[in-house]
């Protein structure tokens, strides 16, 4: 929001703040979220705790939330399907109007979406946080058939993704492989891939030491890469081979009735169970929308959240264009609380926050008592085109001999998940 | 519960303490980031301490040392550093006056 814009909006602000009202229940401005996500459901909360003056309505058509965090650790048999499951209850407590429905489609000059229930739901601000698609054209032999023969279980739906892969990996034959196909960026959860081979590897050592897990990567590095490593060959010797795009670990092709995985060079590799990340892009409505550029993602004013492409619609979470800011649930939730203080000042004619900060944490679990982070704190930058790390500041835990910090991160990674989803759905 | 309008409230009492850095103007919002770990309302969660209530200037004194690396901790360093004084102290004075 440019200071032009701010001071018209300050002297238009009587005739804007008297429109919506006749359009209004109650006369109350109108905040409609649809997904109800890490960034969905913490901007419903958010906006009803602090703006009680806001009329919340969070669309999101599951009634149970499974979280990706900790779905790795679903794999390993610590966690089951339950502990990482949410509903809404805490948000309707809350004063939030959750409706389980798919949105059909947005008319952004109506200010209006349709459900495929049939009702039209009018606001006055959108708060978009719709998560990922995965890109069924990407990966030549990869569709949606595929992925009840190599799950992807990255995006968690009700969980089967993620209960098929456990399955998998508890019959895998004794000394059998493990592949994994793992994307180059941008994709949701830079850490995940890595955090889920150790998962596994975790449940491996424990039912089946002599088995594999043979990482192919379309990338030549990773976040937390060196203390990943580190922890591989502390915790599983001889266990897990990471592929690097330079070695030939880009996979080309699948083919799920062969249970091979093809590289870019030809070669094929036998697995025993596959698990497939494809490539990404932002949900479906976000680009029939038309709201996301060519890569298929969607970019956003840095302030408020708002789309280039349509005023008075705000994208949040993984679905926007926000590097150097991982994909990541805190940083949904972080930028969640910015987009909704934005929408409460735009909808009173004011200007929105300025000199906002985003915050992200990444814990991951690497074995028993074994976690490692990533910190970032990031902020607009100052041409308003985009986001910056700031200065100094975050990275990764420490490399080397530091057992009381890897146990104490592991505690804390386990009071992040309780807090985060508390701040979402308590 | 915290909410972001007591902010009011604390500001007056903050900028009487001399030894504090003048605060941003964005506390409450900026304070949003430490309840991913802190739990709800920073009154703590699982072994990550409480922070709310506690005096402006004892949480201004920690954040300072973790950023100056003087403290030992795990992540606090790390995160510290990505904010001004000015920042750490209206951080604070919302916390101070959270319950």
């Amino acid at each position: 929001m440019t200071f032009t814009t701010r001071r018209a909006l300050l002297g238009a602000a009587p005739a804007l703040m008297a429109a919506p009202a006749l359009a209004q229940n109650q006369g109350q401005a109108r905040l409609v979220v649809v997904g109800g996500g890490f960034g969905g459901a913490s901007a419903a909360r958010f906006a009803r705790m602090t703006y009680p003056w806001l009329d919340v309505t969070l669309i999101e058509p599951k009634t149970r939330f499974v979280t990706c965090p900790y779905g790795n650790l679903v794999l390993a048999g610590t966690r089951r399907l339950e502990q990482i499951s949410h509903g809404y209850d805490g948000l309707r407590a809350r004063g939030v109007n959750v409706v389980h429905d798919w949105v059909a489609g947005i008319d952004p000059a109506a200010r209006s979406l349709r459900l495929r229930g049939g009702a039209t739901v009018a606001y006055d601000r959108l708060i978009l946080s719709p998560g990922i698609a995965l890109r069924w054209d990407a990966l030549p032999g990869y569709d949606e058939a595929a992925s009840e023969i190599f799950p992807h279980a990255w995006v968690p739906g009700e969980g089967a993704q993620t209960t098929l892969l456990r399955r998998q990996i508890e019959a895998l034959p004794e000394g059998g492989v493990v592949g994994l196909a793992i994307p180059d960026n941008p994709f949701r959860c830079p850490p995940g891939p890595y955090e889920r081979i150790s998962m596994i590897a975790a449940h491996l050592k424990r039912h089946n030491p002599r088995a594999k897990i043979l990482a192919f990567d379309a990338k030549n590095a990773f976040s937390k890469q060196g203390l990943f490593q580190d922890a591989w060959g502390e915790l599983y010797p001889g266990m897990i081979e990471w592929v690097p795009a330079s070695q030939d670990g880009r996979i080309t092709r699948v083919d799920p009735g062969a249970r091979e995985f093809e590289s870019e060079f030809g070669t094929r590799h036998k697995v025993d169970v596959g698990n497939v990340i494809p490539p990404q892009s932002a949900a479906r409505i976000a680009i029939e929308a038309g709201l996301a550029n060519a890569g298929g993602w969607v970019p956003v004013d840095p302030l408020t959240f708002e789309a280039r492409q349509a005023t008075g619609i705000h994208v949040i979470g993984d679905a926007n264009v926000a590097p150097p800011m991982p994909k990541s649930g805190y940083v949904a939730n972080s930028t969640a609380k910015q987009a909704v203080a934005s929408v409460a000042a735009l909808l009173r004619g004011e200007a929105p926050p300025a000199a906002p900060v985003y915050f992200n944490t990444c814990y991951s679990h690497v074995g028993e008592d074994y976690g490692i982070s990533v910190v970032g704190v990031f902020r607009p930058n100052p041409d308003g085109s985009g986001f910056v790390e700031t200065p100094q500041s975050g990275g990764v835990s420490p490399r080397g001999n530091h057992p009381e910090q890897r146990r104490l991160e592991a505690l804390y990674a386990d009071a992040w998940y309780a807090s985060i989803t508390r701040d979402m759905f308590g | 519960m915290i909410q972001l309008r007591r902010l009011t409230l604390a500001l007056p009492i903050l900028l009487a303490a001399p030894a504090l850095a003048q605060p941003a103007s964005n506390g409450p919002l900026l304070a949003q980031a430490c309840l991913g770990c802190h739990g709800p309302g920073a009154a703590g969660q699982d072994g990550v301490p409480a922070i709310a209530g506690r005096p402006a200037p004892e949480l201004v004194a920690q954040m300072t040392a973790f950023r100056a690396n003087e403290r030992p901790g795990t992540i606090m360093g790390r995160i510290a550093r990505g904010y001004t004084p000015e920042e750490i102290t209206a951080v604070a004075a919302y916390l101070a006056q959270a319950r």
